[in-house]
């Protein structure tokens, strides 16, 4: 196990910003993900850590060894790659013993390496086929056995589970999880699909213009996210313009439109907002934590509206509706009750507590 | 480092007792500069200077500056340069105009209809691309020539005095032009069409476009960049064009006016001339280039099948049975003619419409009479020679080009491909020029009148042939898989052996056959520069059509056509096969 540190890090390609100060420390063991849409620098900052670019600026250090520009092939890092990188004209065995052979391991320790890094990721017995007689899934299981039988200090995956349809995405996922925990090795992933970025990571950077939003659990990015993008970004969200009207014990009242007051707690705003009366603010409204107002919530954040859309989708009941001159959507987990149609009236009730106010 | 949990591999040494070789200077951004310079030198001494000597031999008289040989070329009084120009041009782009036709049609007719004969005719069609220039030429003149076969064999059919027709001339050129060059036009048009989805057609019908209509707004545009990319290219061929002219005794064109003006040893003038064809056949290289950088409309979608109308009514059926048999006729007549003529005696042919006497004896002399093997011996080894410094520059070049990234690029590929647009007269005059007198780039030898020369000049005219099949498997070569083997601790000398040169092989191998083959075929700048020591086979062949001993030249003819056909075929085999990347 080993700890990965970004020192203010940046990089140029000639006049354009690749990333700006990336300034991180990735704990020994960790699983650490660097999120954001395609473009947003995530890809650049992993391969100056592998070594395939070099910083224009800025410091990078393993444990106590600064590797800024050491050459890839000797930073022992293992790198599993979006198309998975194979040697198309060697076996899927000569492939996994590759990294071996480059470090002149003895040819028995060699054998029984490879061997049990194939077994490690279910393809033993695999060892003497071609790539191309692989699925996809293999071949990307093959490139993992390949990046983990040199023991690296690092694992770095470079969007890994793109290629592969939705079920086997899930199934790689665990598989992924399961050996980086049983190994303990400090893993950086790359992506850009946030449902995957919440599920494995113990912290989650998320990256846009090359300039790094927030670093965080997921936990934190999702309920506490430091700005409009990554509110945005980062699972689904209302986000509504208001007016702040007044503040009294910790809530704040703001105005929407004409009729429409919402009452939220002053604690839950980011670092960048401040809430004062008559200034403008935005408010971030998850659809999930949006319920349907029944008989005993009444009074506050009781909002009512029409049904625009209306999906069913097995796990959940999805509304978006026209309320005053916003849209609102709501997220209902189905309960067998009765799916409301386009045009209907419903009553929305907003807790107080999961609204969060953003600059 | 990794815990010991059950599962997990144990260290067994440390990791970091890597070898540190690569000092400081490798990781500096200028080392790659370093890397290229040894190609920029090559191609400095090899086809710059040589052509910048040529030059400042042009605007040389009797060693004082003088534009008298520009002045000469352009005068209005003397006209046999300009009429040269203007012949060369002219028929280039006849040329360009009866390819594109035969190409194109042959490219729609087999791409698009199922007929009886689709098949032969699928692979005969590129037959004329086993024919070296000056065997092809050959073959036309004894099958179409005053005394050729058809010619003779019409006349005594028909009982006339004279032949009813003949090839000669500028026509004689323009058909041997056609006949070879048209798979230009047949190759980019037959896969532009392979690449056209048949859904664009289909998404074009559904919006309402009738036949023609697709045919104008869609199909045409969409194959106008193969269209215009094989214009440019049979143009630049036609214009180098050298031994067509010289059988067909057209004396007024480019290169037969430079071959002329050597002979001559009117020295100047045909350095002016050969400057002149340089600038045109550099001018259109760039414009080629410029071409196909603006439009690419590749088609991205995979697993296209392209459904072939079938031609069912019965009249149509016949009509192209006999259309196919025609044209496998004419596509094989040139390679029986030779054969026929290869196994005829020497010197018994004069009259008759075939050759009266037959024997296998040339074939056997020319492995087993000394003086007809030299030939070939000379051509294997100076094409041997020549084909090594291709591979090992071509390899190095194309990696280059296509993996690192330094100031200079765009001039290094325009050099590289410049051999190949300049004629091979032209080449021959540049090397003479600079090469006649001892100086640093030949080792301060005299390379011309040594066995050198002849090397040199296949290497400078095949150099793009390994850099571009080269290039194109590494293009197609993912960059990551480089990476991952770096990643994996390989050093760059330990990937490039193991993973990048491996898969590469089959373009390394494709075009390295090629230009061996070609070298030993190579005609155009060896007449110009061959020593009676070294005498190659393409020399040889001329010099023994000219003492009528047509059965050995024949016999020559048909091993080399032989030996194009194995390695169109091999490098078919390697190269279709590894498409598994």
């Amino acid at each position: 196990m080993i700890e990965v540190a970004l020192d203010h890090v940046s990089k140029q390609f000639g006049n354009v910003k690749g990333v700006t100060d990336v300034n991180i420390r990735i704990q020994p063991g960790e699983f650490f993900t660097f999120l954001g849409p395609s473009g947003c620098g995530k890809t650049t900052t992993l391969r100056m850590i592998a070594g395939f670019y070099f910083p224009s600026e800025g410091r990078i250090v393993f444990g106590d060894q600064d590797v800024t520009t050491l050459p890839p092939n000797k930073r022992n890092t293992g790198m599993v790659f979006q198309n998975y990188a194979l040697f198309p004209h060697m076996t899927v065995f000569e492939n996994v013993a590759f990294g071996l052979q480059v470090r002149k391991v003895p040819k028995s320790e060699m054998i029984e390496r490879a061997h049990r890094a194939l077994k490690q990721v279910h393809l033993d017995g695999y060892g003497s086929r071609r790539i191309d007689q692989l699925s996809g899934g293999q071949q990307q299981r093959v490139a993992l056995a390949r990046a983990l039988v040199i023991e690296p200090k690092i694992l770095l995956l470079d969007e890994p589970l793109s290629n592969l349809d939705a079920k086997l995405r899930e199934e790689t996922r665990i598989e992924i999880k399961r050996l980086q925990l049983d190994l303990g090795i400090t893993t950086i992933y790359v992506t850009h699909d946030q449902a995957e970025a919440m599920a494995m990571s113990d912290r989650i950077m998320v990256m846009q213009g090359g300039v790094v939003q927030q670093i965080g659990s997921p936990e934190e990015i999702y309920n506490r996210p430091v700005n409009r993008f990554v509110a945005s970004f980062i699972g689904e969200s209302n986000l509504w313009e208001g007016t702040v009207e007044r503040i009294e014990d910790g809530e704040a009242i703001i105005r929407i439109a004409p009729d429409l007051r919402l009452r939220g707690l002053t604690a839950n705003a980011s670092a960048d907002c401040s809430l004062e009366a008559g200034k403008k603010v935005s408010l971030s409204i998850r659809p999930e934590s949006i319920r349907e107002a029944g008989g005993e919530e009444t009074g506050d954040n009781i909002v009512t509206g029409s049904v625009v859309i209306s999906e069913f989708t097995g796990v959940s009941v999805n509304y978006v509706s026209q309320v005053a001159d916003q849209q609102l959507k709501a997220m209902f987990v189905n309960q067998g009750h009765r799916v409301r149609g386009r045009g209907e009236a419903i009553s929305l009730f907003i807790p107080k507590e999961s609204i969060y106010f953003l600059g | 480092m990794i815990t010991n949990t059950p599962n997990a591999p144990r260290p067994s040494k440390p990791r970091m007792g890597l070898p540190r070789r690569s000092g400081p200077i490798t990781q500096s951004p200028y080392f790659v500069y370093v890397l290229v310079a040894p190609l920029f030198l090559i191609l400095l001494a090899y086809v710059v200077y040589p052509l910048f000597q040529t030059f400042v031999q042009s605007i040389q008289v009797e060693d004082q500056f003088s534009l008298t040989n520009y002045a000469r070329f352009f005068s209005l009084e003397h006209t046999s340069n300009l009429e040269a120009l203007w012949t060369s041009i002219y028929i280039s782009v006849l040329s360009v105009i009866t390819c594109a036709i035969v190409g194109v049609a042959m490219a729609f007719l087999l791409e698009r209809y199922e007929f009886p004969g689709r098949k032969v005719l699928a692979v005969l069609v590129l037959v004329p691309m086993a024919l070296p220039p000056l065997v092809g030429v050959l073959s036309f003149t004894f099958l179409y020539g005053e005394s050729g076969i058809i010619p003779r064999a019409l006349k005594e059919l028909l009982h006339l005095e004279q032949v009813p027709f003949y090839l000669k001339g500028i026509w004689g050129v323009l058909v041997v032009h056609t006949f070879t060059m048209y798979t230009y036009f047949y190759m980019t048009a037959s896969s532009a069409i392979r690449g056209l989805d048949p859904s664009l057609e289909e998404a074009a019908a559904s919006l309402g476009a009738g036949r023609l209509y697709i045919w104008r707004r869609v199909i045409l545009p969409m194959l106008t960049p193969a269209l215009v990319a094989s214009s440019l290219l049979v143009f630049m061929i036609a214009m180098a064009s050298y031994t067509a002219p010289l059988i067909f005794g057209i004396e007024r064109t480019m290169t037969m006016q430079i071959y002329l003006s050597r002979t001559n040893g009117n020295l100047d003038m045909a350095a002016a001339q050969s400057t002149i064809l340089s600038v045109v056949s550099i001018v259109f290289l760039l414009v080629m280039r410029w071409y196909q950088g603006l439009r690419n409309y590749q088609n991205m979608s995979k697993g296209i099948s392209v459904h072939r109308t079938e031609v069912k009514s019965a009249v149509g059926k016949y009509v192209a049975m006999i259309l196919s048999i025609i044209g496998v006729i004419i596509l094989l007549l040139p390679i029986f003619v030779l054969v026929l003529i290869s196994l005829s005696t020497n010197g018994t042919w004069t009259t008759q419409v075939l050759p009266p006497e037959y024997t296998f004896e040339h074939y056997i002399k020319l492995f087993t009479d000394s003086k007809t093997w030299r030939p070939i011996a000379n051509s294997f080894q100076m094409s041997f020679v020549a084909t090594i410094g291709n591979v090992i520059f071509g390899v190095a070049a194309a990696y280059a080009m296509v993996r690192l990234k330094f100031k200079g690029k765009t001039l290094l590929d325009v050099l590289i491909m410049l051999p190949w647009a300049l004629p091979g007269t032209v080449v021959a005059v540049n090397l003479i020029a600079a090469f006649s007198e001892p100086n640093v780039f030949s080792f301060n030898q005299v390379l011309i009148g040594s066995f050198w020369i002849l090397p040199l000049a296949y290497f400078v005219r095949h150099l793009p042939l390994v850099f571009r099949s080269t290039s194109a498997t590494l293009v197609q070569m993912d960059a990551s898989v480089e990476e991952a083997a770096r990643n994996l601790g390989a050093s760059w000398w330990y990937s490039f052996r193991r993973v990048v040169f491996p898969m590469a092989l089959s373009g390394i191998l494709a075009g390295t056959l090629l230009a061996f083959v070609q070298g030993i075929g190579e005609f155009v700048s060896s007449i110009l520069l061959f020593t009676a020591k070294s005498t190659p086979l393409s020399v040889e062949i001329f010099q023994r059509m000219y003492s009528f001993e047509f059965g050995t030249a024949c016999a020559y003819g048909v091993l080399q056509i032989t030996l194009i056909i194995i390695v169109l075929f091999v490098s078919r085999k390697i190269t279709g096969d590894n498409t598994a990347i």
